[in-house]
């Protein structure tokens, strides 16, 4: 597989775009025309070749210019990259993991050579050719979690495991739908979701943080979460809540499918060996609703899943404003016909 | 004034139970205005809780500093505001022996701030009790401009720090001992919906 990686953006003049085969590898989040949450985790281990879920790390068309927004983001706001102090062993093991994941997945775009602890990084569309020692912050020009996830796709966070809870202590999170690392870090797993409806009270907490407690290494699980975001925009974070608020009220009958986007998180949780803290990238994918009725099945079923959805949901999600005009375009797309089980296209 | 009793909210949303005594075992104590009337209680309780005790209190404003100090505590101190009093406190947490038990009681902005301070100095959150007394106002965090409003009465209300009308969350933070203030009109600029006391 060769990949072109697109020169776009993800602000101002928005010039994002996916490409037919992005359009036909998006992870879809609806196996069914209707959602609610649940703990819908499942093992990592692979998945349909050339979907994101084959790799442990996917990369694609949109690598080189999603990093570029980072740098961007982090320039304006260095507090959206943090780790407390106990958290460094965890960076050190996620850089591990990804660079020993990409150089195997992807030995065309990233080659690691390791003798003992001389380490020899080359990341090719970043043009990054770094030499240094495991384990010795001194070799790196930042710390290991942040020199990799300036290198990664999605946002990170890195859990401590004690007594009994997992605690958000370390993170880089510029592309997030609408929560704030620096206000969450040092929070518990209840904690940091309190602000999610009726998933507390259907257990699904409870019994997601129960099985997470047991992740064991090597046994990596994933899991699709969703919401809708107007423009190709990946800091939705809520300290830019007043600079991009305004462009949701942007939304007209004419350009809902092309403005309104879905924002598909692929999630995936691996325990780490050293530390034993469990690495948490959430890696965001956009998706135009004109892209998205490319394909006949996804257009019915949204519209299904969107015109039926939980008033609560909706509110939380932040798209009840503009719910009837999303729901209005993409009814045009449902005949009523049957979809067929499970997230791919037809 | 009786405790509060807030309504229920978010997990986050701090909830304050009465202090109880843990007898005679080292204590750190901090009260801010109408919290005297919790360590009064405690104390009438069980009297053995100031034998060992460490009693900092900012009046602001109530009358309840003589009465405080014949509580008897091992030490007794009045500052004029949480500020004045923070060395004192930081230096008193850095004392404090095993088994050392931190009472808060007063406002929810003393509560956070000081428990905030307690957790970063290593104390364990099961040392710490706090019993909410008095004015019911926020310690809010703008989430924009990271500044902290004390005392926010109202909501929405006005970040002291960078002008934007913020309105009031339950996303509460024990490390800032802070709740988030978001942008109220950050979908329509210049359109705020109308300030209402808060509630507890
Ligand atoms: C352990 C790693 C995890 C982290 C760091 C994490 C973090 C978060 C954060 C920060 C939010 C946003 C909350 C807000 O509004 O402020 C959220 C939402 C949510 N999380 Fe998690 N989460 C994790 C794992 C899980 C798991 C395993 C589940 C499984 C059920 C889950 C279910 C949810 C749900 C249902 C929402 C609401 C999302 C929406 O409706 O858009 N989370 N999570």
């Amino acid at each position: 597989m060769t990949l072109n990686f697109n020169d776009e953006t993800f602000r101002g003049d928005y010039t994002f775009r996916n490409s037919p085969a992005a359009i036909r590898r998006f992870p879809f989040p609806f196996d069914q025309d209707s959602y609610m949450y649940s703990v819908n985790l499942e093992p990592h281990a692979g998945g349909r070749e050339g979907s994101p879920f084959q790799n442990r790390f996917d990369v694609d068309e949109h690598y080189v210019a999603e990093m570029k927004d980072r740098e961007i983001t982090l320039t304006e706001d260095p507090l959206r990259c943090q780790s407390l102090p106990h958290m460094e062993l965890a960076g050190w093991d996620f850089l591990e993991l990804v660079m020993v994941s990409k150089s195997e997945d992807y030995p065309e775009l990233f080659t690691l050579n390791r003798d003992g602890d001389r380490w020899h990084w080359i990341n090719r569309p970043l043009g990054i050719e770094q030499r240094f020692t495991f384990l010795d912050p001194t070799t790196l020009p930042c710390g290991p979690m942040e020199y990799i996830t300036r290198q990664t796709q999605g946002d990170h966070a890195l859990l401590d495991q004690r007594d009994g809870n997992l605690w958000m202590d370390a993170g880089m999170v510029t592309s997030q739908a609408d929560w704030s690392l620096d206000f969450d870090i040092g929070m518990n797993f209840y904690e940091w979701h309190a602000p999610v409806p009726k998933a507390n009270e259907m257990g699904v907490f409870q019994r997601a943080l129960k099985f997470l407690l047991n992740l064991q290494q090597g046994a990596p699980v994933r899991r699709l979460n969703w919401t809708m975001t107007v423009n190709p925009r990946l800091d939705t974070s809520p300290e830019n809540y007043h600079k991009w608020g305004p462009e949701k009220r942007t939304i007209t009958p004419e350009n809902v499918g092309e403005k309104q986007h879905l924002r598909v998180e692929l999630q995936t949780l691996w325990r780490l060996p050293r530390s034993n803290a469990i690495a948490f990238p959430i890696r965001c994918y956009l998706m135009s609703l004109e892209d998205i009725v490319s394909q006949p099945k996804w257009g019915r079923r949204l519209h299904r899943v969107l015109r039926d959805l939980p008033d609560e949901l909706a509110e939380y999600k932040g798209f009840a404003v503009n719910r009837p005009v999303i729901v209005d375009y993409l009814s045009k797309f449902d005949d009523g016909a049957e979809t067929s089980p499970g997230i791919f296209p037809d | 004034m009786p405790r509060t009793e807030f309504s229920p909210s978010i997990a986050t949303r701090p909830v304050y139970a009465a202090l109880k005594a843990h007898g005679s075992a080292p204590a750190l104590m901090l009260a801010d205005a109408e919290g005297a009337e919790a360590l009064i209680e405690l104390a009438a309780a069980d009297p053995a809780v100031m034998d060992r005790a460490h009693l900092i209190y900012i009046p602001a404003g109530a009358a309840h500093g003589p009465r405080l100090r014949e509580l008897g505590a091992k030490m007794y101190h009045e500052a004029p505001s949480f500020s004045a009093a923070l060395e004192r406190y930081r230096k008193a947490l850095l004392d404090a022996k095993m088994g050392t038990q931190l009472y808060l009681a007063g406002t929810e902005g003393l509560i956070g701030q000081a428990a905030a301070e307690a957790l970063a100095a290593g104390l364990p959150a099961d040392a710490i009790q706090s019993e909410h007394r008095g004015s019911i106002a926020r310690r809010m965090q703008c989430v924009h401009c990271k500044g902290v409003t004390e005392d926010v009465t109202t909501d929405p209300f006005v970040c002291s720090h960078c002008g934007l009308t913020l309105f009031v969350r339950d996303h509460f933070s024990r490390r800032l001992g802070a709740f988030q203030g978001v942008c109220v009109d950050a979908e329509t600029p210049g359109i705020v919906p109308e300030m209402k006391e808060i509630k507890a």
